[in-house]
């Protein structure tokens, strides 16, 4: 069924008011060098039934393994009213409605979703949320840019404890408007990014440092003292949050200040999935943003405000629109300002539902779970903890052999056991990266135990018994 | 009819240009350009110190519907930029050559006052645009 409400007497009438012969002639502006004459890897269309059998059997392939994978997306509870409520035909959109102000509904639940956020980071104002957490991190780098006035650089500190794939979607997208990275080292030890790593930028010109936390490790960083380098430096400090550890940890809006006079992060991103949005197969999930007042001109994405209507009563409405791509065109803060108007729906009403108290009892029962899990994993042999600072809910193990073939075997079993680092991280060695939530059991936790000692049994090396 | 001061020069941007006693010139919008662009509610002004070349985009003035550019009449080094616009925006409107001046410039020695409209080169534009 074709969703296209003209019919075939419309279009000829239409082409014949502007006096197009065809509706491919309204393209002939674009060069013919820069049309792809054929999409090879794309298949001819298929019907409704051949898709919904395509689909049917993908998903089947992710089976239901016990999941212990994290690395960004994270598996938690989600209650049964966060998508009933989600899916109403009056939410269940991925849009902001043109003419917005109509959907004061709509509005309502936006301003209220950057309500929570900005009282979960501390910070003054938050955007009604971005594609991803790696496109936030890309949108967070570009108007860090924009907003270091003390800044004349392009360049920022991007240290290697940062998801991985956040730093190749930044390097990405912002590529081609001259923003440099400087990859910065992490600490064998303990994981984390020490001050002696900075210390050789003292004095240079960066825009601004990226302080994730807790990081791609799970570790948690030592993020007022890095702040505060960072400020003393003349850097912007993007913090990558986990929104879910917000619920215990210090909210980026209050880091620093050791020396007394804290400002905190200046620009707050991260994922949002962690909110009642499931992990199916990778996406559609949400990235956050939020800063301070003082640079909200440089924040790109819609923002809902609070107002009065002609009558005095309190409405919403979209404002600060006017650095927006449909009018400032090339010249907008940015021009992938899409938010996932659905994903945030599920995260308002997951936050809502579990208030501030519920929302710590998942962020604990996560640290508690993964604490469980390291020191069951730890009791084999051949298995140790790659670090020893303060962690979330996530932590890397080494192994004595290489992990690929282990992460087959537990597999094997129904078990994801983690994630092989030796892609993104060769330098550590055989290394895993380890998950578990509050949605994993003591008998769970024994279930990858079993099957991780069962597998890491010692290799039987036959020896000469000389 | 919009009003164009006697003293000034002008562009087709839309910017004015004010020459100092000391060197200087001071850069603001037109009475012409606040009016086409309605109530102001934001304005950037560049950093002090900034270089800039002349018909580069140096401000930014913001109304409710639109965020515009105001373009560096001449090239040089920005001296001064009017910090009360941060919060009083709205001085641009009521008083765009006086109160409501962006910046001061000092120009490079080299800078050609060539390209710049007298006022009434500026009010002719005005017409034949209108």
């Amino acid at each position: 069924m074709p969703f296209i409400p003209h019919t075939a007497d419309d279009i000829a009438r239409m082409l014949q008011v502007i006096g197009a012969q065809s509706i491919d002639d309204l393209f002939d502006e674009i060069p013919p060098a820069l049309k792809t004459a054929a999409l090879h890897d794309v298949p001819p269309a298929l019907s409704e039934m051949e898709v919904g059998r395509l689909l049917t059997e993908r998903a089947l392939r992710d089976g239901r393994p016990l999941n212990f994978i994290g690395a960004g997306a994270y598996e938690h509870h989600i209650p049964a009213p966060v998508w009933a409520i989600a899916t109403r035909g009056e939410f269940y959109s991925a849009y902001t409605p043109y003419q917005a102000e109509a959907s004061q509904g709509t509005l309502q639940l936006i301003y209220e979703y950057q309500s929570m956020m900005c009282a979960l980071t501390a910070m003054e104002v938050s955007n009604a949320s971005l594609y991803d957490g790696a496109s936030a991190l890309a949108e967070a780098c570009l108007m860090a840019v924009r907003a270091n006035r003390g800044s004349e650089s392009r360049r920022i500190l991007l240290p290697l404890t940062v998801n991985p794939t956040y730093c190749k979607v930044a390097r990405n997208i912002t590529g081609n408007q001259q923003v440099e990275f400087e990859a910065v080292n992490f600490d064998r030890r303990d994981g984390r990014v020490p001050l002696r790593a900075l210390q050789a930028y003292e004095g240079q010109d960066f825009a601004a440092l990226v302080v994730q936390h807790p990081d791609f490790f799970g570790n948690l960083e030592e993020v007022d003292q890095l702040t505060d380098w960072a400020h003393a430096n003349k850097m912007l400090v993007i913090a990558v949050v986990n929104p879910i550890a917000l619920a215990l940890l210090k909210p980026p809006g209050e880091w620093g200040g050791l020396a007394g006079g804290t400002r905190g992060a200046d620009i707050v991103c991260g994922e949002g999935q962690p909110l009642g949005v499931p992990l199916a197969s990778g996406g559609p999930y949400f990235g956050f943003m939020a800063t301070r007042m003082q640079y909200v001109r440089q924040m790109p994405g819609r923002i809902v405000g609070g107002t009065l209507d002609i009558e005095g009563r309190p409405g919403f409405s979209l404002t600060l629109q006017a650095r927006e791509q449909h009018i400032r065109r090339s010249k907008a803060t940015s021009n992938i300002c899409t938010n996932q108007g659905l994903m945030v729906t599920a995260a308002t009403v997951y936050m809502a539902l579990l208030g501030a108290a519920g929302l710590k009892r998942v962020a604990a029962a996560s640290a508690q779970r993964t604490a469980d899990l390291v020191r069951a994993l730890c009791q084999i042999s051949g298995v140790s903890a790659a670090f020893d600072a303060p962690r979330f809910h996530e932590a890397v193990l080494l192994l004595d052999r290489p992990v690929a073939p282990v992460l087959a075997a537990l597999a094997e079993r129904g078990i994801s056991g983690g994630l092989d680092l030796c892609a993104s991280h060769p330098e550590l060695g055989h290394a895993l990266l380890v998950c578990a939530t509050e949605t994993k059991t003591d008998a769970d936790i024994d279930v990858y135990a079993r099957a991780l000692a069962d597998i890491m049994r010692p290799v039987r090396v036959v020896r000469d018994s000389n | 009819m919009s009003k164009i001061p006697g003293d000034l020069h002008y562009t087709r941007s839309h910017e004015w240009v004010r020459r100092l006693p000391s060197g200087q010139v001071e850069v603001g919008i037109t009475d012409h350009a606040q009016e086409a662009l309605g109530d102001l509610v934001y304005v950037e002004v560049p950093q002090v110190s900034r270089r800039l070349v002349a018909g580069e985009a140096c401000a930014v003035v913001e109304s409710v519907k639109a965020a515009s550019d105001v373009y560096s009449p001449v090239s040089g080094q920005v001296a001064a930029s009017n910090d009360d616009l941060a919060q009083r925006p709205e001085l641009l409107n009521s008083d765009p050559y006086g109160t409501g001046w962006l910046m001061r410039v000092a120009p490079d020695a080299s800078a050609a006052a060539g390209a710049l409209l007298t006022p009434a080169e500026y009010a002719q534009f005005l017409a034949e645009a209108g």
